[in-house]
């Protein structure tokens, strides 16, 4: 995985912890109109992220597109890639 | 319905190859206080919850203990993978490895099976709101015990994230106890 796809990926993984904040927070507090802008402001930005991250190394889930053939199954898978950026 | 997202929820980094650690660790993959018992318990309580909010709750938290019990089995497996058999013989993993090689296995770092008796799922949502919150600060002293015999610097900042997760799901759990308490008292019927 080069350092471009690791830059990209860790900031879907940061963009995708404030969805799960916001996620859990909202749960109990749903009448929260500040926390939900906030959540719908991280949605609208993780989805712009995941489709730049999706077109150029494949699906990050199995719902989505790909380009030929399959690129869901590439590596490295989640548990092998080491995660420091030269 | 689940959906897999190809990504874990925490950068997981190790940095010294580790076979004892590793042993200790899967405390948290198959032990009474895991991951595993965690998500488990979470998801299987939903049935029976009263109220929207609860649902909610248990179905998202249950998802990111799976979560977690994914990014346990990566620093269990980055700590042994590149273990030649010497550097596992005389540790605590030894015996691990004679049963399941490198492969993470869902038992307590003692060697006991993981099994449904460390969870419980009461059809009550107060008692089970209760088990819920001590499950929390129980994982969250599991950690804090690893924390201090861990010395790889990579691993102590993911064991940190994670305890800091036990905390917030605690919380969370607090607060949907409240609501459902005071939802509960104020239905009077005669």
């Amino acid at each position: 995985m080069d350092r471009e796809q690791k830059i990209l990926l860790k900031e879907i993984m940061e963009v995708g912890f404030v969805l799960v904040e916001t996620n859990l927070y909202l749960d109990i507090q749903p009448n929260d109109e500040r926390a939900l802008r906030l959540h719908n402001s991280y949605s609208q930005k993780y989805k712009e992220l995941e489709s730049l991250y999706q077109a150029k190394y494949g699906p990050l889930r199995y719902t989505e597109m790909s380009s030929y053939p399959w690129a869901y199954i590439n590596g490295p898978w989640p548990w092998e890639i080491n995660f420091d950026i030269p | 319905m689940w959906i897999y997202e190809k990504r874990l929820q925490y950068p997981v980094r190790v940095d010294t190859t580790n076979p004892t650690l590793a042993a200790m660790i899967i405390e948290q993959f198959g032990g009474a206080d895991g991951e595993l018992s965690a998500g488990i318990r979470y998801l299987t309580q939903r049935w029976t919850m009263p109220t929207n909010q609860t649902k909610a709750l248990l179905t998202d938290i249950g998802t990111e203990e799976l979560a977690h019990w994914e990014i346990i089995g990566t620093l269990v497996w980055k700590l042994v993978k590149d273990a030649p058999v010497d550097e596992i013989k005389g540790t605590p993993f030894e015996a691990h490895y004679v049963n399941h090689g490198k492969s993470p296995f869902p038992h307590s770092a003692a060697g006991e099976a993981w099994t449904a008796a460390y969870i419980q799922s009461k059809g009550d949502p107060i008692a089970d709101l209760h088990e819920d919150m001590a499950a929390e600060q129980k994982a969250r002293a599991t950690y804090e015990w690893l924390i201090n015999i861990s010395d790889d610097p990579g691993v102590k900042d993911t064991l940190r994230f994670l305890r800091e997760r036990e905390i917030v799901h605690f919380q969370r759990f607090g607060e949907a106890l409240m609501i459902l308490q005071d939802e509960l008292n104020s239905k009077k019927f005669f």
